[in-house]
C-alpha cells in the first residue's frame, strides 16, 4: 500500500470543505422550507432498498446508474438510490396510500454509478418535489413555478425554461409501421437531433406521413415561434399528437404569462427519461452551463407497479450543481465571540448564555491559533470581576 | 442580445475543409491558424471564436460546453457515444469508410479473434452485432503493423483508398460504418443560443449542399 491509497478517494467522490459545505447545507434547508411551504410534505426515503423497488417501472438508464450491493440478511439484491422520484413514488403508491392529492418533497445524497455532472461528480445532493393524484395541466404549472422559483432561490436570474411533450413523439412512431430496428435508429437519431441520420431513415417517407412529420419537427427547435409551425405540420396527424402539442402550447402561454422574465425553448428532439415519462418534460438551463440545473416531467405509469396507478408529475435539482453556479450571494456572518481560557463558573454561564444566539468559541490552553483566524471578532475580557464583551483590536 | 459562440475545429483535413464553409457563414479567422501556437482564435464575426483541440477532445468540449459548436469525424464520435451532443449538419467532407481489415491470407484465427484498433468501443459492438466474441487492443496508431507482427488477427480503422493497407500486405474486410465529418452541437446551447447558432447551421448546411 502505497500513502495515496490510505488518502485518495474514488473518481467522482469528494470531500465538501468549509465554507462550502454550509453554503450547499444553507441552500438545501432554504429549498426545503420552500416546498413546505408550498405545501409539499418532506419525507426521507431510505439510502438503500431492495433493487426492485428502486428501479421499477423506471427503465435502462437508472438500473445502470445505480449501485448494487447484496443483502447480507436475505441475500436479495439492494441497491443504492440513483434517483429520489421513484421511491416518493413508493411512498405515495403502496406506503401513504392517501386519496386525492398528495405532495411529497425530499432532499438528501444520491449516489451515481457515473457522473451525470460535470459540476457534482458521483454524489450529488438532490432536492425536489413531486406531486401525485393530478392529471390536470394545472399541477404540472405549479411543479414548473415552483421549479423556476428554486433555481431563482439559488440567485440566478437570467433562466432558460425549455419545454417538450413526449407524447408527440410517442404518439407518431405509434401511428407509423417501422420495424422494432429501424424504430430503435431512429430514436436514437432523434435524440441526438443527427438530422443526417434521420434524411437517410425518413426521406423515404412521403409528405404528411408520421415517418415526414418525425423529420420536420426533429428541424424545430427554438422560441415560441416553433410551436406554431409545429401546429401545421400536425394538422393531419395523431389526434394526440396534435392534443400534446395544444397542452404545450397552453402551458408555454400560461407560464409566459406569469413568469415574463423567463426565456422559453421548446426542442421536439428531447426525449429524456422517455421510459418513464408520460406527458410534459421540463428543465431549467442557465447561460454558460452545459447541462440542465433543474428537471422534471410527468410520469403517470410509474405508480401502477406498485399497486396503485396515480397520475405524478414532479422536479428536481441538485443542490451541489445550484450552487456551484455561484450566483447565490454569501451570507455576511457576524463574528464570532472569542472566550478566553478560564475556569470562573460565571463565564461558563455567559458562554451558555451567549451561545443561544451567538457564536463563541472556546480557548484552549495547548491552541496556538489566535481569534481573528477563527474569525472572531469581538472577545470577552474581564473587568473587576465582571465579564463584558470587547471588539478585537487589529 | 447576442452572445458569443465558440467552435471547436481540429486541425489538418478538417480544419482545411470546415474554414471554407465557415467563411459562407461570415467566419473567418483573423489570425492563419496554421502558422501560429495560439489555440483561440478571434474571427471577422466579433461573436464567434475558433478553438483548435485534438480531432478526439472535441465531443468531450461540446458536450460539457466548453464550446458551443464543434466540428469532428463521424468515427470520433461513435467511439465517444455522443451523449449529450446533437449533429445537426453532415459536412459531407473527410469522407472515408470504417473498416476491418486482415493479411491477405489470413484465414480465421482459432480461438478468439485479437483485433488492434483506436476505436475500442465501436469495434466491440462490430463483433458483438456478429455474434463474434474478440479481445480488443488498443493502439494508438500505424494499426497496420498489428498482424503483420503477430499482435492482433485482424484491425479496425479508418480506410480512405486502401493503399495503406495494402502496402503493407493486408485487404479490407467488412463495413463497419460510412464516415464523414459532422458539425456537432452543445444541447444547452442549442436551446439557449438558437437565434446565434440556426442562422450558422443554416448557412453552412446551404454551402455543403452547394458543394455537393
Amino acid at each position: 500500500m502505497t500513502a495515496s491509497d490510505r488518502w485518495l478517494l474514488p473518481d467522482g467522490v469528494e470531500d465538501i470543505l468549509p465554507p462550502l459545505a454550509s453554503q450547499i447545507d444553507a441552500l438545501r434547508r432554504d429549498i426545503l422550507d420552500q416546498f413546505q411551504r408550498w405545501g409539499y410534505e418532506l419525507v426521507i426515503p431510505p439510502l438503500i432498498e431492495y433493487l426492485e423497488s428502486l428501479l421499477t417501472g423506471t427503465g435502462n438508464d437508472l438500473a445502470l446508474q445505480t449501485f448494487k450491493l447484496t443483502d447480507q440478511l436475505t441475500g436479495r439484491m439492494m441497491g443504492v438510490r440513483a434517483d429520489m422520484t421513484p421511491q416518493a413514488a413508493r411512498i405515495d403508491a403502496h406506503t401513504l396510500r392517501r386519496p386525492g392529492v398528495t405532495r411529497l418533497c425530499y432532499g438528501g445524497h444520491v449516489l451515481n454509478t457515473r457522473p451525470q455532472h460535470l459540476l457534482t461528480g458521483r454524489t450529488p445532493i438532490q432536492a425536489g418535489c413531486e406531486l401525485f393524484g393530478s392529471a390536470s395541466p394545472h399541477a404540472d404549472r405549479e411543479v414548473i413555478q415552483l421549479m423556476l422559483s428554486t433555481v431563482r432561490r439559488a440567485g440566478v436570474a437570467d433562466m432558460h425554461l425549455d419545454l417538450a411533450h413526449v407524447a408527440i413523439y410517442q404518439e407518431l412512431i405509434a401511428a407509423s409501421d417501422f420495424d422494432r430496428d429501424t424504430e430503435s435508429a431512429i430514436f436514437d437519431a432523434m435524440r441526438r437531433q443527427s438530422l443526417p441520420e434521420l434524411d437517410e431513415l425518413l426521406g423515404d417517407c412521403p409528405n404528411g406521413t408520421p415517418g415526414a412529420c418525425l423529420r420536420q419537427l426533429a428541424r424545430l427547435s427554438g422560441g415560441p415561434e416553433v410551436l406554431g409551425k409545429a401546429r401545421t405540420l400536425l394538422q393531419d396527424g395523431p389526434e394526440k399528437a396534435l392534443k400534446a402539442l395544444d397542452e404545450l402550447t397552453r402551458m408555454a402561454d400560461g407560464i409566459a404569462a406569469s413568469c415574463p422574465d423567463v426565456a422559453l425553448g421548446f426542442d421536439f428532439c428531447e426525449l429524456r427519461g422517455y421510459n418513464y415519462h408520460t406527458g410534459l418534460v421540463f428543465a431549467v438551463y442557465v447561460p454558460g452551463h452545459g447541462q440542465a440545473v433543474a428537471q422534471g416531467g410527468r410520469y403517470d405509469a410509474i405508480g401502477g407497479d406498485f399497486g396503485r396507478a396515480r397520475p405524478a408529475t414532479g422536479f428536481s435539482a441538485d443542490v451541489r450543481a445550484l450552487v456551484a453556479l455561484g450566483a447565490r450571494p454569501s451570507i455576511e456572518k457576524s463574528g464570532a465571540i472569542w472566550a478566553p481560557v478560564s475556569d470562573d463558573p460565571a463565564l461558563a454561564r455567559l458562554v451558555d448564555e451567549l451561545r443561544e444566539t451567538d457564536t463563541v468559541i472556546q480557548a484552549l490552553p495547548d491552541d496556538s491559533g489566535d481569534p481573528e483566524s477563527r474569525g472572531c471578532d469581538r472577545q470577552l475580557v474581564q473587568n473587576d470581576g465582571q465579564w463584558g464583551i470587547e471588539p478585537i483590536e487589529s | 442580445m447576442s452572445e458569443s459562440i465558440t467552435i471547436a475545429l481540429s486541425k489538418g483535413r478538417i480544419l482545411e475543409e470546415t474554414l471554407p464553409l465557415l467563411a459562407e457563414a461570415g467566419i473567418e479567422p483573423v489570425d492563419d491558424i496554421e502558422k501560429t501556437r495560439k489555440l483561440v482564435f478571434p474571427t471577422t464575426d466579433e461573436r464567434v471564436r475558433l478553438l483548435i483541440i485534438r480531432a478526439t477532445d472535441v465531443p468531450t468540449y461540446v458536450q460539457y460546453g466548453g464550446a458551443d459548436l464543434g466540428v469532428t469525424g463521424k468515427d470520433v464520435l461513435m467511439e465517444h457515444g455522443g451523449a449529450g451532443l446533437y449533429e445537426p449538419l453532415d459536412l459531407n467532407i473527410a469522407r472515408c469508410k470504417l473498416m476491418t481489415a486482415g493479411p491477405k491470407e489470413g484465414g480465421a484465427p482459432q480461438g478468439r479473434l485479437r483485433v488492434a484498433t483506436k476505436f475500442v468501443d465501436l469495434a466491440r459492438q462490430h463483433y458483438a452485432s456478429q455474434g463474434r466474441q474478440a479481445d480488443i487492443i488498443k493502439l494508438y496508431g500505424a494499426m497496420e503493423l498489428a498482424p503483420i507482427l503477430g499482435l492482433a488477427d485482424e484491425i479496425v480503422d479508418i480506410v480512405d483508398t486502401g493503399n495503406t493497407l495494402r502496402a503493407n500486405g493486408l485487404e479490407p474486410r467488412e463495413l463497419i460504418s460510412y464516415i464523414s465529418t459532422r458539425l456537432i452541437a452543445n444541447r444547452a446551447s442549442m436551446k439557449m443560443k438558437h437565434r446565434d447558432i440556426h442562422p450558422i447551421i443554416e448557412k453552412m448546411g446551404a454551402a455543403v449542399a452547394a458543394s455537393a
